[in-house]
């Protein structure tokens, strides 16, 4: 390790926790923490001569002076995250500054079949739950910052799914960074384990008040059993100040449909990472992703769908709209192994700029191995259209109105297809609070 | 209403209008015809604000006012109408959507109150009815897939809403089949009024059937060559533009 200021933080970070909870933890999770967190210090931070991180420097990051994580109330920053995405009916699991908050939670009643606990108490009471789902979606070792997790990981929501269980209502899962005098780092774990033809919606929402330079790392982890019909939205609204690391893992057993939404509005760096694996015949996955940027805004996604069976069907679609000096990354690999015949894949990136100094680096990464797919992908970059602003105009809406619900309808395709309406009305809503005609433009 | 004086105008750098001259008065219907590349759409495009549409010279009074200092959302607001030759498709945008904001928009500017959802949803649905339009094209994005007969119609929806003061109908008739010719015509003269105006461009006389002009003038080669009554436009429909034409062209 280089030894720069965030990795030596963290590194005292693990020394801490393996003192404190180390202990009480499970032989089997210290390895997997041991192991992880060598992983991660044998090459650190990821630099930008890393061709995966070649447009994303993570620079500013490694000079944070991380403090351990204070005992916070976060009962303001639950009620403004709960505000701007309110989901009436649902269960709800609250982590502040990255540790379980009982009194912000309100999980309720659950459908028979359908366990949602916190890990931190489900490591205490049934570890070896945890055992057969953490690090069971991919490799822990394989990217640095779900290593980093993996060793670091303070909590995070459990949730397992029997054969068949219906999580009717929405699984609400909010992490927020509460206010705290110096910059904190929250590793947080999601572990959903989706049994045969069961159903859920899990919406996880990242927030917070903080004014300090914080980072939330994120990893989740899904499996959908055979049949099973999952939805996971991942909606990252951290403070602008913020640095925001997230990997969503799945992996998909045959006939299930999974529907992933990757929603990022706030943050100064995010890098959100998808690698998604079809696992078995008929499994099919939908990607859709929303990335707004302005000011120095950095939104990175990075997806790869594995398909790893025949007749499996990924349709991914990402959209980013850019203002200001924003700067988007959009990287998605498909992989067709060599067995994967008769799979359909589908990958469109479109970006929208609003300024001429806002910019998008898009590469679309197709490996086919297998001769008889079909395989689209599809990119643009573009501005927005001078003949639908003169028509808008010629109706009497002004110019700012008229960019406002053009800009609104770009990103209308990702936002219509999230599976439940109070979260599509959250998002168009905060969709509209960032438009220039609401007064968002500085 | 609209004074059109000495109007020049260029498109690309390419000089389209080259001295218009054209008076309306509050409560006619004038026809502008004329052959392809006349300068009809220019003219059309010049009075909605067009952006890349430049004035050299010339003005355009309109109830008074100059009309080429306005934005085009202001003209809007002030009553001016342009039905689009191709209108636009927005995908993304439902169609009830754009022209709740658009009736609003100008509702507000005229010291209206604004329409809520559903008194707006009973107005746009007996428009409709008059103009033969099945509610489904309200819940669809604004033009997308229509059919083009379809896109003139929800044209002039949006012209029934608005209640425009000076409606400019840019070759609103073509590719519209008779009966289709027909429900536009009736909208169009739904509105006629003694405090209101049309401007109808077109590069046939048929619409003229059901549209009975007040005046008709020809364009070409970017100037009025001749202005009459209905008996021009029939005229016209007979001989076509080529003996008007060599007369344009002899010297003045």
């Amino acid at each position: 390790m280089r030894g720069v200021a965030a990795e030596l933080a963290f590194a005292r970070q693990y020394e801490a926790a393996r003192g404190a909870s180390g202990a009480r933890e499970p032989a089997w999770l210290a390895r997997l923490r041991a192991e992880a967190f060598d992983a991660f210090a044998a090459h650190g931070l990821p630099t930008t001569r890393h061709e995966d991180w070649r447009f994303t420097s993570l620079a500013k990051l490694e000079t944070v002076q991380f403090a351990q994580t204070p005992e916070v109330d976060g009962t303001p920053a639950a009620a403004a995250a709960r505000e701007r995405v309110a989901l009436g009916d649902a269960h709800r699991l609250v982590f502040v500054n990255g540790r379980h908050a009982p009194a912000l939670s309100s999980v309720g009643a659950l459908p028979a079949g359908c366990r949602v606990e916190p890990l931190s108490a489900l490591l205490a009471s049934d570890a070896g739950a945890v055992e057969r789902v953490l690090a069971s979606a991919a490799d822990p070792k394989q990217r640095a910052l779900v290593a980093l997790n993996t060793a670091l990981f303070s909590d995070g929501a459990f949730v397992e799914l029997a054969d068949g269980a219906a999580l009717v209502r929405p699984l609400h899962v909010l992490y927020l960074q509460a206010s705290a005098a110096a910059p904190t780092a929250s590793h947080v774990r999601t572990l959903v384990s989706a049994g045969a033809g069961s159903r859920a919606l899990i919406v996880e929402q990242h927030a917070g008040d903080t004014r300090t330079t914080d980072f939330t790392n994120a990893v989740t982890e899904l499996r959908a059993g055979r049949d099973a019909q999952l939805q996971h939205v991942l909606i990252q609204d951290l403070p602008a100040q913020s640095f925001a690391a997230s990997a969503v893992l799945s992996r998909q057993d045959g006939s299930s449909r999974l529907g992933l939404h990757q929603i990022a509005l706030g943050a100064a760096l995010a890098r959100a990472e998808v690698e998604s694996r079809l696992e078995a015949e008929e499994a099919e996955l939908a990607l859709l992703g929303l990335y707004l940027g302005r000011g120095a805004q950095h939104p990175d996604h990075h997806t790869t769908i594995d398909h790893a069976a025949p007749h499996t069907r990924s349709r991914e679609l990402y959209k980013g709209i850019l203002d200001e000096r924003a700067h988007g990354v959009f990287h998605g690999r498909i992989h067709v192994r060599p067995h994967a015949q008769k799979i359909a894949a589908e990958q469109t990136n479109r970006a929208l700029l609003l300024s001429d100094r806002a910019t998008i680096n898009s590469k679309p990464q197709l490996e086919i191995y297998a001769d008889d797919v079909k395989c689209s992908h599809g990119a643009s970059i573009g501005q927005l259209d001078a003949a639908q602003l003169f028509y808008l105009r010629a109706r009497g809406l002004d110019l700012d109105a008229a960019r406002a619900l053009l800009t609104a309808a770009f990103a209308s395709e990702v936002l219509e297809s999230l599976p439940h309406e109070a979260l599509r009305a959250a998002l168009e809503r905060a969709l509209f609070a960032w438009l220039p005609a609401s007064g968002g433009r500085a | 209403m609209l004074e059109i004086r000495n109007l020049h105008a260029r498109v690309e750098g390419r000089e389209i209008l080259r001295g218009v001259d054209l008076s309306v008065r509050a409560g006619e219907v004038h026809a502008v015809m004329g052959p392809n590349g006349s300068g009809k759409s220019t003219l059309a495009n010049v009075l909605a604000g067009r952006e890349g549409y430049e004035v050299t010279e010339g003005e355009v009074l309109y109830r008074g006012r100059d009309l080429l200092a306005l934005a085009p959302e202001e003209r809007a607001r002030e009553g001016v109408f342009l039905a689009f030759q191709y209108p636009v498709e927005i995908p993304g945008v439902t169609n009830s959507y754009f022209m709740k904001a658009a009736t609003n928009a100008v509702r507000k500017h005229r010291g209206e109150p604004e329409l809520d959802a559903i008194d707006f949803l009973a107005l746009v649905k007996q428009t409709m009815k008059e103009l033969g339009m099945d509610e489904a094209f309200l819940s669809r994005s604004v033009n997308e897939g229509f059919s083009g007969g379809e896109k003139k119609r929800n044209e002039i929806l949006q012209m029934s809403l608005l209640q425009p003061t000076l409606a400019v109908l840019d070759e609103t008739d073509s590719g519209l089949d008779i009966d289709a010719l027909r429900i536009v015509a009736d909208g169009v003269n739904r509105l006629r009024g003694p405090q209101r105006a049309v401007l109808a461009i077109t590069h046939y006389q048929r619409l003229l059937d059901y549209l009975v002009p007040d005046r008709t003038h020809v364009l070409m080669n970017g100037r009025i060559v001749r202005s009459g009554d209905r008996a021009l436009a029939l005229e016209l429909e007979k001989r076509g533009y080529g003996w008007l034409e060599r007369e344009a062209g002899a010297p003045a």
